[in-house]
């Protein structure tokens, strides 16, 4: 790669960094950087702290130690060039708002008044037809988004985080609660919108396997710190038994999927997750 | 009809108050907070009752009232919006404190005040209003009308995409308090108009009803506020043309009736649509047999 992803300028750069909710610390001493460019997975165990590692660099939660800068300033300074989608959001299914009304929220949805008829209006009205064609939605935009599908949700509400064209998607479980054709087809959409539209992605996920070919790096997140690098040099049983600090196994499967053994999780879940879906 | 001055009054108010209502009535619907506006209806019972044991004007207290209970509901919700355990609580406690203010009230003070108060605050008195009052009343409800529209496009960020919308910087919590004080003002309007008890038809009945007659949201807004303000119209004329029919009760059976129209409509259409679904894709030619055999009924018949 010329150049080298070190001589970017980071977009994201959290070092040292230690989070609290109430009394209980989620992580400490974690590092994690994203630089221009990049397809970065955050990945770990359920309850490890992965969404609200995303919530402090956004500065929604505020840190206990360590420092964090997103585009070079400081959390929450910058949010207004992030596409941020929080995790797994269903709308009701009564809800009778269109598709397209989602996705012009990313747009205006910030401004006071009401939309005045004129060049803004109509510049706006063309964006959002632009951003629908981008995530392949519009033969259903203009429904109710109530009674779309999770996937058809998931893509107008990419859509809408797209719309500012933000430097940097944010993306929390984007593939959660979808069945395995459209967990495929958003993590190609994704990979796509992130090369054509020249924005960095910052994703987490619980399970690496759809998104797998496109990563560039992985951050595996621990109670005690956080591991970068690639796929093939972190997603490894040394790597991760040091990690999490007992035993971990990962095997790969013929067709190239990977499957982590003894993630410190609940057994209940530890079992379904990696017996059922992996 | 408009030669009395009582009717010229009732037409002011009642319009600003259904402008209003069916504003607030359409963020209401969509963030699922009817019940909320419920328990500040009877909020403004207890308010106005209040006020009138204590030898005050009702509406001091039905306005100060409500909106102070308002915001503490709000504060005891998640980012300013009060949760199910709230809103009961509030509710029942509220109505409770309303029943001893009228026994206060009829016991002590009945003598030199009216005897029909709580007739009064429970269903209204639209035709009562003198001029000076109608007047008050209608700047009030355009003021909400007002300052909703001014938040319109934050507040429905905030209500449909909660998380999203804070990240970007919208006030979410303070949009919550917000709405809920225009919502209590709505509530201690519409209590001049229909009555406490009758508030939640004026507020949920439109903005159904324009739900269910448009998708977008902005137009849903002003659709909402059109049917509220053509039933109050409507009920008013009915009221004045059938001596026995109560304002009150015209009012909300307009609103009701739309609302009902527009669910009937929506489920033939949706009927219609699976109809359409079951013959088209599967035979081209079907839908030409459906024609001719009904063109063949029809022949019968």
């Amino acid at each position: 790669m010329p150049g080298g992803l070190s001589d970017r300028p980071a977009l994201v750069d959290v070092r040292g960094a230690t989070a609290v909710l109430g009394r209980r610390t989620i992580w400490s001493h974690a590092d994690a950087t994203v630089t221009a460019g990049e397809f970065v997975a955050i990945l770990g165990p359920n309850g490890v702290g992965k969404s609200t590692l995303l919530k402090v660099i956004l500065g929604l939660v505020p840190l206990a130690a360590g420092t964090v800068r997103l585009l070079g300033r400081p959390p929450g300074q910058a949010n207004h060039e992030i596409g941020y989608l929080p995790q797994r959001r269903s709308f009701d299914a009564s809800l009778r708002v269109r598709g397209l009304d989602v996705v012009r929220l990313g747009l205006d949805g910030d401004r006071w008044g009401l939309p005045v008829r004129g060049r803004r209006s109509r510049a706006v009205t063309e964006r959002v037809g632009e951003l629908v064609e981008l995530v392949g939605a519009s033969d259903y935009a203009h429904r109710p988004i109530g009674q779309l599908s999770g996937g058809e949700q998931q893509r107008l509400l990419i859509a809408q985080a797209l719309a500012r064209r933000p430097k940097l998607l944010m993306l929390d479980e984007p593939l959660d609660s979808l069945d395995l054709p459209n967990q495929a087809a958003i993590a190609a959409l994704i990979s796509r919108i992130a090369r054509t539209e020249n924005v960095s992605v910052m994703i987490v996920a619980h399970d690496v396997n759809p998104i797998l070919t496109y990563l560039d790096r992985v951050i595996y997140l621990g109670q005690g710190g956080a591991v970068s690098g690639t796929p093939a040099e972190v997603i490894t049983s040394e790597t991760l038994t040091a990690l999490y600090g007992t035993p971990i196994e990962v095997l790969s499967t013929s067709d190239g999927r990977l499957v982590v053994v003894g993630q410190p999780e609940a057994p209940a879940r530890h079992t379904d997750r990696h017996g059922g879906s992996a | 009809m408009f030669s009395h001055p009582f009717m010229q009054h009732a037409f002011l108010a009642g319009t600003a108050v259904a402008l209003a209502a069916g504003l607030v009535g359409y963020f209401l619907v969509l963030r699922a907070q009817v019940f909320t506006a419920d328990a500040l209806s009877h909020v403004a019972f207890t308010g106005a009752l209040a006020a009138l044991a204590a030898g005050l004007d009702a509406r001091i207290g039905l306005f100060a009232v409500t909106i102070f209970v308002a915001l503490g509901m709000g504060a005891l919700g998640r980012r300013g919006r009060p949760d199910d355990v709230v809103i009961g609580g509030v509710f029942a406690w509220i109505l409770g404190l309303g029943v001893f203010f009228l026994t206060l009230y009829t016991t002590t003070r009945s003598g030199s005040g009216n005897g029909s108060a709580s007739v009064t605050v429970l269903f209204g008195s639209i035709l009562g209003l003198s001029g000076s009052r109608a007047v008050v009343t209608a700047v009030i409800a355009l003021v909400i009308g007002a300052v909703l529209l001014a938040i319109a496009r934050p507040l429905l960020f905030a209500s449909l995409d909660e998380n999203v919308a804070a990240a970007r910087g919208v006030p979410v919590r303070l949009l919550g308090f917000g709405f809920l004080v225009l919502v209590a003002g709505t509530a201690a309007e519409s209590t001049q108009v229909v009555g406490a008890l009758l508030i939640l038809g004026l507020l949920a009945a439109p903005a159904g009803a324009a739900i269910r007659m448009t998708t977008r949201p902005l137009w849903a807004l002003g659709l909402s506020a059109a049917i509220a303000v053509a039933s109050v119209w409507i009920g008013l004329a009915a009221g004045y043309a059938i001596p026995k029919v109560p304002p009150s009760f015209a009012i909300l059976a307009v609103a009701a009736l739309t609302y009902l129209v527009t669910i009937a409509v929506g489920q033939l259409r949706h009927r219609r649509h699976v109809e359409r679904r079951e013959t088209d894709p599967a035979n081209p030619q079907q839908p030409r047999i459906a024609a001719l055999a009904s063109s063949t009924a029809l022949d019968e018949g």
